[in-house]
């Protein structure tokens, strides 16, 4: 059934209902903003176990800040709409035949384009100071300067091992990085896709076969952390994780000669070349295909 | 239609769901897994030890296995019957001695770093009596690997020219075989899975299909119990 | 046209099945799944080499379900009318159009049955999927793995994703654009109604191949199927393979009968400009389906030579590369998501002007974001890949792309909140479940505003937070407007009523259990929780057994409204009322249920159906002596 027309409403009525939204939409953003940004930002992980963690944080809070007004926003709308203008009980009324009003668009979208906008921006500039911890693939364009300790992660199925050139090529399945360094991990696969997720520094890098992917992390005071495997490789992809260690420099030193001497006895067979079966330090990898019993 | 006979089809629909969501849960429950082997545990002065027995073999053989040509590991039980679990309860800090009779020809390590043994007493294993520090990876023809404990070893396989290769599992002694023995101590409680990381599973790419992927074939769980 | 059954002296029932339907279907269907796996058997078991060391032919498992699926399509009678025509028969639309209830189980060309059959065939796999999520959760109870082995859990989470997503793409097009498209535009029928029939069966042979995938070991891959863990998997991959591509194939014809339609069928006076907006939304839909489908069954198809053939696509050691598969998958998977949600969007636009008694606010701007959001999902899909080592040059642009698409989308809740300002707003269950979309996709659409930010990203790629993004998007978003296009529509299509009582208990421990079980896995992800892994850190538990009671207690708010829809539709069956909501809309106008042939006389559009306010005239008049219209 058609409703009845209803008078035109006074367009005082209409200002008076968006003057009263616009005013608690104000006073809650102004007061919910700042103690979202000082007191959750901060609470976000990963946490401030490495420069990049510490990067991650300080964008989320920022972000955090920026939605924060427009949740404000949406919620005073909502629950001033949905209980100013509830139907009058009895028989169905038609509300005023309002379809457009310009202002109101060309507001909306200045406003969404800005929010957007900015986004973008303060990401992308947090992205290319030091690529943020994620794997940028074999040519980074976000390398921080200066020196950078290099460890190759290799992922396969199902476990991760990692190899230190600096070390002569030793390989371990410890991740012991020193602390106060910047280290360029260099993650690869020799089978499926892993992805390496060390948590509380903030570094995710998907390891694929074939592939070099550089991710970039300093670390700063010595820690644990877990390292988990966040890309479903198989059977065990649940089960792919270890912890790794940030150490001080004399710690690493101690820990280094210690590897070295368990690899001592498999290092002859690993400086051997692929096609004699070794595995000499290499970007990537591709065992012989052949690697299968017949 | 009646509403009696509207209810009784109701009833009836409603059942047979029951019924056919029943099968499908208890069925998934058992896919692809391993029943458990409770290891027997025995007590030397006071501390807990226990033995291990276990075999590699290069195809099950249809006793065993609905695929008969499929790698996996046995265990031998308390009868000294061979039987494929790859889920065993052992004791927390205890000691275990582990025996693995490989019959499985050599086909080399994915990544040769494996071939080093590492996380059992002294980092080392005996392969045919001699203690070994590092199996030339080439010459891997399984491994045994428990990456939550550190536990990572690599079994030597038997030479191609070998005089009686086993076939078919269970495999007798009489076969061609290698023979490593090691020892680890377990911890705290928990459940640590452990795999093969040699890519024995022929015909899939990479070799990590198949056998490789299944519990009760190349991986297992170590159920360490208080 | 008469509405009635034809009359004629009464078959016996032992004769009722004889004949092209369901039943010969599936009898055709198993023989053909026969004549496949041994024909593949017979050919090549013996000359692929792998297969004697696999146990496992491929070959026979793909060329078994093809001829499953070919042999249920033929025992239903999709070829009846090509051999027809083949033989010199003439040009007909219309098959089984009015043989009573059995006309809904098998091939009906009567669009408005097949929006029923939809609705009933996506319903049950909706709740198979929805049983796979609880199995998920039951194992989830603990750190560790304990209820199901490793293997199966990781095929339960890919059954239930696969599903879900193969399933839910044609969740709303498929019931509510196969009944309201042709009606909402004045027409009596789709534009290839046998195709429009052909879509549902396909759907449902998919349906079928993917829930026997466990007779097959399963799959391990989730629903993305990444290769190369796609190549080593068990024959179960290759029922998924199969499910995506009847899928895909389903999707390509469903959008391009909706296009057709659209394009061709509106009846006079129908400008773009009077158009539903849900006609729009299907529009914009059916587009994003039409392009990105096919993407997905080239990758299927590559997939499946590198399972079979040995080929080496996606084997980086023999030249190949895994990017290859996630690049051409998520060209279509994103575009896919687009899919699900466009038509959620279009949905509440649709309802929002009669609950709130006002024309659609900003009509235009509507129709400029649904457009949007379909133009720019083809620039986005990079960002799920950004950790994944893309050439980092590419990432700032993706950034800004998947932002920038939150601006069309904003425009859909602008237009939304603007209807409802100053309306006189009825909270009926199918505006409860639309306001309800608001808040949800809210959630969802802010915590993908996260996700879209790279170092934001770094830490919640491939963890939970990344998984209750989508969840709150897709079911928050799609799955609540499916409920309420439900609850809106089904009085129409059935002409009986719906318990409101019990609807409303339905929608509030819907809400209420939906956000109990997502909003804490958004935690869970930022805390570190990796998704498709049953094992996490013990300080996860307690967060861990709250989702998973939340879930249970989600499963039971559906069984409540399968209560509802069962007792409300073959017991209590209260006749509905024409028009229950007291819509303009012209679906709303004609009787419920709606008759065979629509409308006695084409209608003439004068305006759009959204002049709440605007005067008593209707928007669409029959002139006196207009002639009654063609087909």
């Amino acid at each position: 059934m058609a409703g009845q027309p209803s008078a035109a409403s006074p367009p005082a009525e209409s200002t008076s209902h968006g003057l009263r939204v616009v005013l608690a939409w104000l006073i809650l953003s102004a007061v919910a903003t700042p103690l979202v940004a000082i007191y959750v930002g901060p609470l976000i992980p990963p946490g401030n176990a490495s420069t990049q963690a510490t990067e991650q944080v300080f964008d989320n809070t920022w972000m955090l800040a920026v939605i924060t007004p427009v949740i404000c926003f949406l919620v005073v709308f909502f629950a001033y709409a949905l209980l100013s203008f509830r139907a009058a009980p009895g028989g169905v009324v038609d509300g005023p035949p309002l379809r457009n009003d310009s202002r109101v668009q060309v507001l909306w979208m200045i406003a969404t384009g800005l929010i957007v906008l900015f986004l973008a921006g303060f990401g992308t500039y947090e992205l290319l100071q030091n690529g943020a911890g994620g794997g940028q693939g074999p040519d980074p364009i976000a390398v921080p300067s200066g020196q950078k300790f290099q460890v190759q992660v290799i992922g396969q199925q199902w476990q991760f091992t990692y190899r230190y050139p600096s070390l002569g090529g030793l390989e371990s399945n410890q991740l012991v990085l020193p602390a106060h360094t910047y280290i360029e991990l260099n993650v690869t696969s020799l089978d499926a896709v892993h992805s390496f997720w060390a948590y509380e520094l903030g570094v995710k890098a998907d390891a694929n076969p074939g592939v070099n992917n550089v991710a970039y992390v300093q670390t700063k005071d010595p820690t644990t952390f877990h390292v988990r495997c966040a890309e479903l490789c198989g059977l065990w992809h649940p089960y792919m994780f270890n912890n790794g260690r940030v150490v001080d420099t004399s710690q690493f030193q101690k820990w280094a000669t210690q590897q070295e001497h368990l690899y001592a006895s498999i290092k002859p067979f690993m400086d051997k070349s692929e096609s004699d079966g070794g595995a000499p330090y290499s970007k990537t990898y591709f065992p012989q295909p052949d690697r299968r019993a017949g | 239609m009646r509403v009696g006979v509207k209810l009784l089809l109701v009833a009836v629909a409603v059942m047979a769901a029951g019924v056919v969501i029943g099968f499908y849960v208890s069925n998934l429950t058992t896919l692809a897994g391993s029943p458990t082997y409770s290891v027997p545990v025995h007590n030397v002065d006071g501390h807990k030890v226990v033995n291990l027995e276990l075999q590699t073999v290069a195809a099950v053989g249809p006793k065993l296995s609905p695929n008969p040509d499929w790698v996996s590991y046995l265990i031998k039980d308390q009868s000294g019957q061979w039987k494929r679990e790859t889920v065993w309860d052992l004791p927390a800090h205890a000691t275990v001695h582990v025996t693995i009779y490989n019959f499985d020809g050599a086909s080399g390590l994915r990544n040769p770093y494996l071939a080093r043994p590492q996380g059992m007493v002294g980092n080392r294993i005996m392969v045919d009596g001699k203690p070994t520090d590092a199996i030339d990876p080439n010459d891997a023809s399984h491994t045994f690997a428990v990456p939550a404990l550190g536990l990572i070893l690599a079994i030597p396989g038997v030479a191609d020219d070998a005089k009686n290769p086993c076939g078919y599992a269970p495999c007798a002694m009489s076969n061609a075989h290698r023979t490593i023995k090691f020892t680890f101590h377990t911890t705290t409680p928990g459940h640590f899975r452990w795999q093969c990381f040699v890519p024995c599973a022929a015909g899939w790419v990479y070799g990590f299909g198949g056998p490789m992927q299944t519990i009760g074939y190349m991986d297992g769980f170590l159920n360490v119990k208080a | 046209m008469s509405e009635t059954a034809v009359a004629g002296p009464r078959t016996p029932w032992w004769r009722r099945p004889i004949g092209f339907n369901l039943l010969t279907g599936i009898v055709l269907g198993i023989a053909g799944w026969y004549v496949g796996w041994f024909g593949a058997h017979a050919i090549s078991a013996e000359s692929l080499e792998y297969f004697g060391d696999t146990d496992y032919n491929e070959l026979s498992v793909y060329l078994a379900y093809l001829g499953g699926v070919i042999g249920f399509l033929v025992g239903l009678g999709f070829l009846n009318y090509p051999i027809a025509r083949l033989r010199g028969y003439p040009p007909s639309l219309r098959e089984k159009e009015t043989h009573g209830w059995t006309r809904y189980f098998g091939l009906c060309t009567d669009h408005k049955v097949v929006g029923i059959q939809y609705l009933w065939g996506i319903g049950l796999f909706f709740f198979i999927g929805g049983l796979n999520a609880m199995l998920i959760r039951t194992e989830q109870l603990s750190p560790h793995s304990q209820s199901f082995p490793m293997g199966t859990y990781l095929t339960l989470v890919g059954m239930h994703g696969t599903m879900m997503m193969g399933m839910m793409t044609s969740g709303i097009l498929g019931p509510f654009a196969n009944y309201f498209v042709p009606i909402m535009i004045g027409a009596r029928r789709m534009a290839f109604p046998r195709i429009e029939a052909l879509t549902f069966w396909i759907l449902m042979a998919a349906g079928g191949v993917l829930t026997t995938t466990i007779f097959f070991g399963g799959f391990p891959t989730g629903w993305t199927g990444y290769a190369p863990l796609q190549t080593q998997a068990n024959p179960g991959m290759d029922n998924y393979i199969l499910f995506f591509a009847l899928v895909g194939v389903s999707m390509t014809l469903l959008g391009l009968n909706m296009i057709a339609t659209i394009l061709t069928m509106r009846a006079p006076g129908l400008t773009w400009t009077r158009l539903p907006i849900f006609v729009w939304g299907v529009l914009s839909t059916a587009v994003l389906m039409v392009l990105a489908a096919p993407v997905l069954i080239a990758v299927l198809a590559m997939g499946a030579l590198d399972r079979t053939a040995q080929t080496s696509f996606f084997n980086a050691a023999a030249g190949g590369s895994n990017y290859l598969y996630q690049n051409l998958f998520w060209v279509f998977g994103h575009p896919e998501v687009y899919i699900l949600a466009l038509p959620g969007f279009a949905i509440v636009l649709e309802l929002l002007p009669v609950f709130s008694r006002k024309p659609l606010w900003g009509y235009r701007l509507a129709v400029a974001g649904l457009l949007g959001v379909s133009l720019l999902s083809w620039f986005v899909w990079q960002h799920h890949l950004f950790v994944s080592g893309i050439n980092g040059d590419l990432r700032p642009f993706y950034m800004l792309s998947t932002e920038l698409i939150s601006i069309p989308t904003g425009f859909t809740f602008l237009c939304g909140m603007m209807t409802l300002w100053r309306g006189r707003i009825r909270y009926s269950v199918p505006m409860l479940f639309c306001l309800a979309w608001f808040f949800n996709f809210l959630i969802g659409g802010l915590s993908g505003v996260f996700l879209s930010d790279v170092p934001s990203d770094v830490t919640t790629h491939g963890s939970f937070f990344s998984m209750a993004h989508f969840h709150y998007t897709i079911m928050g978003g799609l799955v609540f407007t499916f409920f309420a296009a439900i609850y809106y529509w089904v009085p129409k299509m059935t002409g009986w009523e719906l318990h409101e009582g019990l609807a409303k208990i339905h929608f509030w421990t819907m809400f209420i259990f939906f956000n109990s079980t997502f909003a804490p896995l958004l935690a869970a992800g930022f805390l570190g929780q990796s998704r498709r892994a049953p094992v996490y850190t013990g300080n996860l538990k307690f967060l861990n057994d709250w989702v998973s009671i939340s879930a249970y207690l989600l499963g039971i708010s559906m069984l409540i409204f399968l209560f509802n829809l069962v007792w409300s539709l073959a017991f209590v069956k209260k006749p509905a009322e024409a028009n229950p909501w007291a819509s303009r809309s012209i679906e709303f106008q004609l009787p419920s249920p709606v008759p065979v042939h629509n409308f006695d006389r084409i209608p003439v559009f004068s305006s759009d159906p959204y002049g709440y306010g605007e005067g008593p005239a209707p928007s669409y008049v029959v002139p006196a002596g207009a002639p009654a219209g063609r087909d």
